[in-house]
């Protein structure tokens, strides 16, 4: 069971000490990561996958439950806490989706009925379904990242999710959000996305490596969020329509009063 | 003399992942020396070099470089003790990955691209199947379960050997490494051995045949359906 992540910082990329020194996320809660290209989001993410003990470039550590997680805890698959969605946009394995996601679940000592699970969620998040007879290599953008998201909400089912810029996805971000960040999870997203941002606990704004400072979303960027998602839907709306070959007529802008 | 024998295919990023080790392992004063062996060309020696530590480079030009590196190997203890240094990096380009450069009692490293594929541990042979370490590099290029299948595959190939994820651009996994190195024991040459034997190379291609007729072949032949005779005196 864990209840709690604990950051503790370590150094920028002039090697200076970070200005935060310690972020704790509790079971629950989701986080963003926001900052600059360049600025350290996804080396963060990645000391967090790796559960870092000041072995990373930015000599962070990273506690489970106040303590420091074991070998075997860090490296083995099957006990491996944490769930990461890179930015990667596509697969390189040479394999047929099925056979991929069977070798998966046994990596991660999950049943091998996931496989037809996976496929099924990631359709749900993608225009063009995805066969188990496709190969990896030839899956577009939007499905490899649909797919990338489903195998890790089944088959990477672990209490410690870490999300890199699923705006980049070309796929409906917010089911893949809620699909992701399940019940009781510690959730981390790296974001661009003002929408996705705002819709976090917390905010860890990076800069130049370092972790800058930590902001707890605002009561008054709380309802910013709620208007910015109704402007999103309408824009998803549009891209739908745009991308069935509709022609857009008239928009609907009850409910976004801004 | 800690000896480390490094091995791993071209692009791998052998010598990244060795400069971050060095440069931890020089914070922590363990003085190392390295020779690398490549076949044509090289520039890793100027790399290793702006970092401070004593380099050899060697070419082997159309022997193979593991090979080359075995022949080598006395000689390069010497110049690395004529260094005062406590520990000899030999990083070699294998070819045919068929040979493993490994002695019984160096620490043999492997280095491994995740990119290649999750087919390419199962390809790759001895010099996998028999490392102490295998350093599983570019994970970062792949998504979270590419990288857990590679790193099966890894130790479906080889069981016991403890495996490092390691980036060459931003040195994680490095100090791993280098933690490895500094706990490996000293080496002595003299009733020293290779843990696998060199791929069979007794046909008249090995000494210099380059006439394709099968007529020309002498030595031990084997056909594509297994089929092996010996022909010649």
């Amino acid at each position: 069971m864990i209840d709690k992540v604990t950051v503790l910082g370590g150094y920028n990329k002039q090697g200076e000490e970070e200005p935060v020194k310690k972020v704790v996320i509790k079971k629950g809660e989701i986080v963003g990561v926001v900052g600059p290209t360049g600025s350290g989001k996804s080396s963060l993410i990645g000391d967090i996958e790796q559960l870092a003990q000041k072995d990373t470039f930015s000599k962070r550590k990273i506690l489970v439950n106040d303590e420091k997680p074991s070998y075997d805890d860090r490296t083995n698959p099957r006990k491996k806490m944490v769930a990461q969605l890179s930015q990667n946009m596509n697969f390189l394995a040479d394999m047929e989706v099925g056979d991929f996601l069977n070798l998966h679940a046994k990596c991660r000592g999950a049943s091998s009925k996931c496989a037809d699970a996976v496929i099924k969620l990631a359709n749900t998040l993608t225009g063009e379904p995805i066969k188990k007879e496709h190969e990896l290599t030839i899956l577009s953008g939007g499905q490899s990242r649909a797919l990338m998201v489903a195998d890790v909400a089944i088959i990477s089912d672990s209490p410690i999710v870490l999300i890199d810029e699923i705006e980049n996805a070309g796929i409906r971000k917010h089911d893949a959000l809620n699909v992701l960040s399940g019940h009781g999870k510690i959730v981390m997203v790296v974001t661009h996305d003002p929408v996705l941002a705002l819709m976090t606990d917390r905010r860890i704004v990076m800069r130049s490596g370092g972790m800058e400072k930590v902001i707890s979303t605002t009561e008054s960027e709380k309802t910013i969020s709620k208007k910015l998602n109704r402007i999103d839907d309408l824009l998803l709306n549009l891209r739908d329509k745009v991308r069935n070959g509709d022609v857009i007529e008239d928009i609907n802008m009850d409910g976004v009063n801004l | 003399m800690r000896m480390i024998i490094v091995a791993g295919t071209p692009g791998s990023g052998k010598t990244a992942v060795l400069i971050h080790a060095l440069r931890s392992l020089k914070e922590r004063d363990l003085k190392s020396s390295v020779v690398k062996i490549d076949c044509l060309y090289t520039d890793d020696g100027k790399k290793f070099e702006s970092i401070g530590i004593p380099t050899k480079v060697g070419l082997s030009m159309d022997m193979c470089p593991d090979h080359f590196a075995i022949y080598n190997i006395e000689d390069m203890i010497e110049w690395a003790q004529e260094n005062d240094s406590e520990c000899l990096i030999v990083e070699t380009a294998g070819l045919c990955h068929r040979c493993a450069p490994y002695t019984l009692n160096s620490l043999g490293v492997c280095v491994i691209d995740a990119t290649s594929g999750p087919n390419t541990p199962l390809k790759v042979g001895p010099f996998l199947s028999t490392a102490d370490i295998a350093v599983i590099t570019k994970g970062d290029m792949i998504s979270q379960a590419e990288r857990e299948i590679f790193r099966e595959r890894v130790l479906e190939v080889n069981p016991k050997c403890k495996v490092i994820d390691a980036n060459g651009l931003s040195g994680q996994g490095c100090m791993e490494l280098a933690e490895e190195i500094y706990q490996t024991e000293e080496v002595s040459l003299e009733e020293e051995k290779l843990r696998h034997s060199a791929p069979l190379a007794v046909c008249t291609l090995c000494v210099g045949e380059t006439k394709v007729n099968k007529k020309h072949h002498r030595g031990i032949l084997r056909k594509i359906d297994g089929f092996q005779t010996y022909k010649g005196e």
